[in-house]
């Protein structure tokens, strides 16, 4: 076992771990942050997505022993302290850029991080930014244009009744 | 002026908010004090005989509590199958025990043979590397038709063969039929593969068994679309567990579309084993292992003819459909090529003579069984392929034949010759709708314009019918289905005004928890925050059918608009009580009761602490409480339609599809979210481009699945397809539920595969590609290539 | 997957010292390679980090030359020598997605030498020269076969060294599922001649298509190549493509690649 140390959503965590730990594993079940998903283990669905040292990275294929005295933020530390949703995590709500949940986080990572690295992107820009981040339920459509909405740029409105 | 509450209005999802900031409660996100792991050796060849199991060295391994085989388990039942299907002959199906743990032999790459309990997950790997496994390799049976060969290797011994059953339907109508074709002015024929899928919600499954020694109870934690459905077959078939010593519960479920609906063998070995160990023992599938142990869905060859007269209306459909069941028979499998499947094969058209046959067959596969759609995006594929193929060959207008023969707006009810009866539709306005959005009339501009550029484009038109919320049960009863398919709900109001509703459909992307609440807020008149939605839990909502089938609002709905009904009447008794009115005068508005003609009115909120401060109450004649539940069992299906539009344009040089855009102009009836009812479309929509385009299951001649992971297995991806335009303007309400709604689900997977298919045949004949009758799906770049080049 | 000790050196020598151990191998950016272990499919005893070498990683452009240390990633990759070398930028950009380009490394991807990889292709066309802890190696003496390079156990690419060409392109067709090469082809044209690598489709990995160099290397146009027909004999069948569509894509793509190379 090796001790390691990281800063995760602002805050310093220390543990033991084996080489083998993955860095979700030692999210997921040392500091029980669930926020972070796996969906896959061929490192291409994307759910596991974090940032490490400002990177967005796939924490499930990355040994938690990599990240030691890495500045680590998942979804749990995207949202202000008060609760207030990101801009991202608002335009995902406000445009219906989720469904079931289970790829969300890893979207809201990688978004947040396409915006950061690109403020205004292309719609086909942001289609393909999301190549590594797989979602079953929405058909990306909506998650597209919560992205194009958090970047300020002008979208259609949700659908409503006549 | 759109509504911004209640029925009709785009509520954001109060589920949304967990997700985003990742405290949703995932199964896998459950740990449990002195929890252990569960781990599957399983099978790596598709048919072999287990010729020597020795666990003992591997039982010794550290941190190993326990490795279960067959052998323990020899008081279980198998995994139950719940639909019988009678074959055209009045033969009951063929159906072989499902075991939990293969019972001396294997039957498909990723059976199950031994589970191996341990305090980690790698302990329990490592045992299981270390149990000595001698396996047999047998011929395995793959081919659907080489199945049915004579002297072909059963999958089941104790099988006669590997038919599960030869159905006709409508068994009387086979001989008109076939005169009909006969006699006919003109018959198409398609010979069409509907491709095997691998479901794939992005939540792999995950099912936790809990024992408590001092209570006698068990608890399953499992990713399911029904916990109640899992709480009986589990209990009931497979380990003999009373109903009222089982709780089931599936928390925040990360997507289904149908996978998740059956009971699955190791939600019955985790609870089996948690008794064993006295402990709680957990196993989470990884995505390798869900390829080979998830039902797959789909999997169907067809042969199908249309024959039309010489005014080109259609006068008989025939198919032939070779169905794969796997290894074994999952859940609802035998119903999905049948009762889901035949019924639809009148389509939206008037055709008056329809005979279905479908041969279901083993094989050593995973196990097939309902995905997004099951059985209704088999029966849209082959129709609207053929009616495409039909207008080719007559020379007419795609748009044209189908507005042809399609049954009129004044014609609904319509009994068709398939069983079923649609209440409403009216297919020539989604039709027109859709035309109308996609700018038929200058479609040859945009040929043009690729043209110039290279390309060849081409557009896909597709309407469907699809049949909702399967009922009633007396019916389906008949039909062969082993459960009733109503649904309950109970609404419990608090005494401070407040309601909790709880129902037995499930949510696992819909957005229930939202849609729901506006129903029961607008039907009395509050704010939908105070209406709190609770399922997913055999602990709370009284029954449950479950979610699948586009049923949750049409069926779901309903029975939770019924127990409200029930809630407001006797609400209204209460006031006016307190009133001191007649009950036929007492009316609610807006949370308000009110005597009709008057200004007396009393509070929502003081009527529901009346009824549980009952200080000034009627006693004698009521009892005290706000309370109610109810069981909804549907009269018929409910039939949403709608005109799918697909345009493509092909690069011929590499075969390469690009989908430019795709039109979904749906009746879905009343709709009570817009927002939620279009992200059900755009995602249906993109499973259905998936089909027709990427995903794949492909199996080699001996029974290895060669698309066993996403490095195979196509998935969609943000860059795979387009922004989709999707209306549900056009709207006929059902005429039998409350709602009037029609269920929304599946339609985009439904209508979705022959859009695509069509658009591209177009494109190759507008390039001048006119051999190219068919391409199967997925219609891939190798696929396209090789049928422009005859190769 | 099976445990094993995770060792993190900070120099080349560190590193090829603790690779000398009974059964310990490298590990670089572990896109691939944590994949497998996960499957059991690879393991050791022992692995050998190599992200925190520092003389290994980022990107020297020097003339005409651009070096690569081994563990610089595709991303870090694909922003240094979009200028300088934009055919090689944009593959480095192409490769997997985003999060996979922070973490994956050129050495790793040439070290692993994937029949499908993307590098590779660039490093054969480019004529380039892996550096490594004991030697330099050129390119064409490199790659071995599928998943088979001139490594030798225990050794460490710690550079790449790219000759700019005058202009090239890197034609990239996807395999939809995992977004790999079904083929890619790299053109690469110097003042000396033409160099056309194509990965994805050859039974034995990456491969020179030296008809299409001659012809190329005569006449910079897709014309030129229009009379090849590649044989498919050496070329992969699989469920995503035949071995004939693959010869068709490479010719196609070398087309593409000439029409576009800047």
């Amino acid at each position: 076992m090796t001790k390691i140390t990281m800063t995760v959503n602002g805050k310093s965590y220390s543990g033991e771990v084996e080489g083998r730990t993955l860095l979700v594993n030692f999210l997921r079940e040392t500091l029980s942050l669930t926020g972070t998903h796996v969906g896959c283990d061929t490192s291409q669905c994307g759910a596991c997505t974090v940032h490490v040292n400002g990177q967005n990275v796939k924490s499930c294929t990355m040994f938690a022993i990599e990240a030691d005295g890495a500045d680590v933020t998942t979804v749990e530390g995207i949202a202000a302290p008060d609760g207030t949703l990101s801009t991202v995590q608002q335009a995902f709500q406000d445009y219906h850029g989720l469904q079931c949940g289970f790829c969300t986080p890893g979207m809201i990572m990688t978004a947040t991080k396409l915006l950061e690295n690109n403020p205004k992107p292309t719609e086909h820009e942001v289609r393909e930014y999301l190549e590594g981040n797989i979602c079953r339920c929405t058909g990306y459509h909506n998650i597209v244009k919560a992205i194009m909405a958090a970047s300020g740029q002008e979208v259609t409105p949700v659908a409503a009744a006549e | 002026m759109p509504k911004d509450s209640g029925i009709g209005a785009s509520s954001k999802r109060r589920e949304d908010v967990r997700f985003l900031t990742g405290v949703g409660n995932y199964t896998d996100d459950i740990n449990m004090h002195g929890q252990t792991y569960a781990y599957f050796l399983r099978s790596e060849v598709a048919h072999g005989k287990i010729n020597n199991l020795d666990i003992a060295d591997a039982s010794a391994m550290p941190g190993v509590l326990k490795i279960f085989t067959a052998d323990d388990l020899t008081a279980a039942g198998g995994v139950p199958c719940g639909w019988q299907v009678t074959d055209r002959f009045g033969n009951p199906m063929q159906e072989p025990k499902h075991p939990i743990l293969a019972e001396g032999k294997v039957r498909h790459v990723g059976d199950p043979i031994a589970c191996v309990v341990a305090e980690t997950l790698e302990q329990a790997r490592d045992a299981a590397e270390a149990i000595e496994l001698d396996i047999e390799e047998l011929e395995a049976v793959i081919d659907m038709k080489a199945a049915l060969n004579d002297g072909a290797t059963k999958v089941h011994d104790d099988l006669d063969n590997n038919l599960c059953y030869d159905w006709g339907f409508v068994e009387e109508n086979r001989d008109a039929v076939d005169e009909a074709i006969k006699n006919a002015h003109h018959v198409t024929t398609l010979e069409l593969t509907n491709n095997r899928l691998v479901p794939n919600p992005m939540e792999p499954r995950v099912a936790i068994g809990d024992y408590s020694r001092g209570k006698d109870e068990y608890t399953l934690y499992t990713t399911s679309q029904n916990p109640h459905v899992i709480r009986l077959l589990m209990g009931a078939f497979v380990l003999s567990i009373p109903e009222h010593k089982l709780r089931v519960v599936a928390p925040d479920v990360g997507g289904g579309f149908g996978s998740k609906i059956y009971h699955y063998a190791e939600e019955a070995m985790v609870t089996f084993a948690s008794k064993v160990v006295n402990r709680p023992v957990k196993w989470t599938c990884s995505r390798s292992e869900a390829f080979v142990s998830d039902a797959h869905g789909r999997d169907h060859v067809t042969k199908i003819e249309l024959a039309m007269d010489e005014n080109h209306m259609f006068t008989a459909v025939r198919t032939e459909t070779y169905a794969n069941m796997g290894a074994y028979l999952s859940t609802f499998a035998p119903s999905i090529p049948t009762w889901l499947h035949g019924t639809l094969m009148a389509g939206n058209y008037k055709t008056p003579l329809v005979y279905v046959n479908v041969k279901a067959v083993f094989t050593n596969t995973v196990p097939v069984d309902a995905y997004r759609g099951a059985g209704r995006p088999e029966a849209t594929y082959q129709l609207e392929r053929v009616v495409d193929k039909a207008a080719r060959e007559l020379g007419v207008d795609p748009a044209e034949l189908r507005r042809k023969n399609f049954i009129k707006p004044e014609e609904f009810p319509y009994q068709t010759p398939v069983a079923v009866v649609y209440d409403t539709g009216n297919y020539h306005a989604t039709l027109d709708k859709g035309l109308e959005m996609v700018d038929y009339a200058n479609f040859d501009k945009r040929v043009a314009e690729s043209k110039a550029r290279g390309k060849l484009r081409g557009l896909g038109i597709a309407h469907f019918i699809e049949a909702c919320g399967i009922a009633p049960s007396n019916l389906v009863g008949q039909l062969g289905a082993r459960a009733g398919l109503y649904e309950s709900a109970t609404v419990r109001v608090n005494a401070t005004g407040g309601l909790v509703v709880m129902t037995g459909s499930h949510s696992h992307g819909q957005g229930h928890e939202t849609s729901f609440a506006q129903v029961v807020a607008d039907m009395i008149g509050i704010d939908e925050n105070m209406v709190e939605i609770v399922h997913g839990d055999t602990n709370n909502a009284p029954m449950g059918m479950g979610t699948y089938g586009s049923r949750s609002i049409a069926v779901g709905g309903s029975a939770m608009v019924r127990a409200t009904e029930k809630i407001i009447a006797k609400a209204k008794k209460v006031a006016s009580h307190l009133l001191e009115a007649s009950e036929g005068d007492i009316e609610l508005k807006d949370g308000a009761f009110s005597v009709a003609g008057t200004d007396k009115s009393i509070t929502w909120g003081e009527v529901c602490l009346a009824a549980y401060v009952p200080h000034n109450y009627p006693l004698e004649d009521l009892e005290p409480g706000l309370e109610e539940t109810a069981f909804y069992d549907p009269s018929n299906f409910t039939y949403p339609s709608g005109a799918y539009i697909c345009e493509v344009e092909v690069d011929e040089e590499t075969g390469k599809v690009d989908i430019l855009g795709f039109t979904a102009a749906d009746d879905f009836g009343n709709v009570i979210n817009p927002m939620i009812v279009e992200g059900q479309v755009h995602g249906g929509v993109a499973q259905g481009i998936g089909q027709a385009m990427l995903e794949n299951t492909v199996y080699d001649e001996n029974g290895q699945l060669l698309t066993g992971s996403y490095m195979d297995y196509a998935m969609p991806r943000a860059a795979d397809v387009p922004n989709f335009s999707v209306d549900h303007s056009c709207v006929t309400p059902c005429t039998h539920n409350p709602l009037g709604v029609k269920g929304c689900g599946e339609a985009g997977a439904i209508g979705s595969p022959p859009a695509v298919v069509n658009a591209v045949i177009d494109a190759l004949h507008r390039g001048g590609h006119t051999h190219v009758e068919h391409i199967d799906m997925p219609v891939s770049p190798a696929r396209v290539w090789a049928a422009i080049n005859n190769k | 997957m099976h445990n094993f000790e995770l060792v993190k050196p900070t120099t080349v020598e560190e590193a090829v010292a603790a690779l000398q151990g009974d059964d310990a191998q490298p590990l670089s950016g572990g896109q691939t390679l944590i994949p497998t272990m996960k499957q059991r499919l690879a393991g050791s005893e022992q692995l050998v980090s190599l992200t925190g070498i520092a003389s290994m990683q980022g990107v020297t452009i020097s003339g005409s030359t651009i070096t690569i240390g081994g563990a610089t990633t595709h991303a870090t990759v694909s922003a240094e020598v979009a200028a300088t070398y934009p055919a090689l930028s944009a593959l480095a950009g192409r490769i997997g997605d985003p999060a996979v380009r922070n973490r994956g490394t050129i050495g790793g991807s040439v070290a692993n030498n994937d029949p499908a990889a993307c590098y590779p292709s660039a490093v054969l066309a480019s004529g380039a020269t892996v550096v490594t802890n004991s030697r330099e190696i050129a390119a064409d003496d490199f790659f071995q076969g599928m998943f088979a390079t001139d490594l030798e156990e225990g050794e460490i690419i710690t550079a790449v060294r790219f000759p700019v060409p005058e202009k090239a392109s890197y034609q990239k067709f996807e395999q939809p599922a995992s977004r790999f090469s079904l083929v890619g082809v790299f053109v690469a044209k110097f003042a000396d001649g033409v160099r056309v690598a194509v990965t994805g489709a050859g039974e034995d990995g990456v491969f020179r298509w030296a008809e299409a160099e001659a012809a190329l290397s005569a006449n910079f146009s897709a014309a030129a190549v229009e009379a090849l027909d590649l044989p498919s004999e050496a070329l992969i069948t699989d469920l995503h493509g035949t071995a004939e569509y693959r010869a068709h894509l490479i010719k196609v793509l070398t087309k593409r690649g000439v029409n576009e190379a800047v």
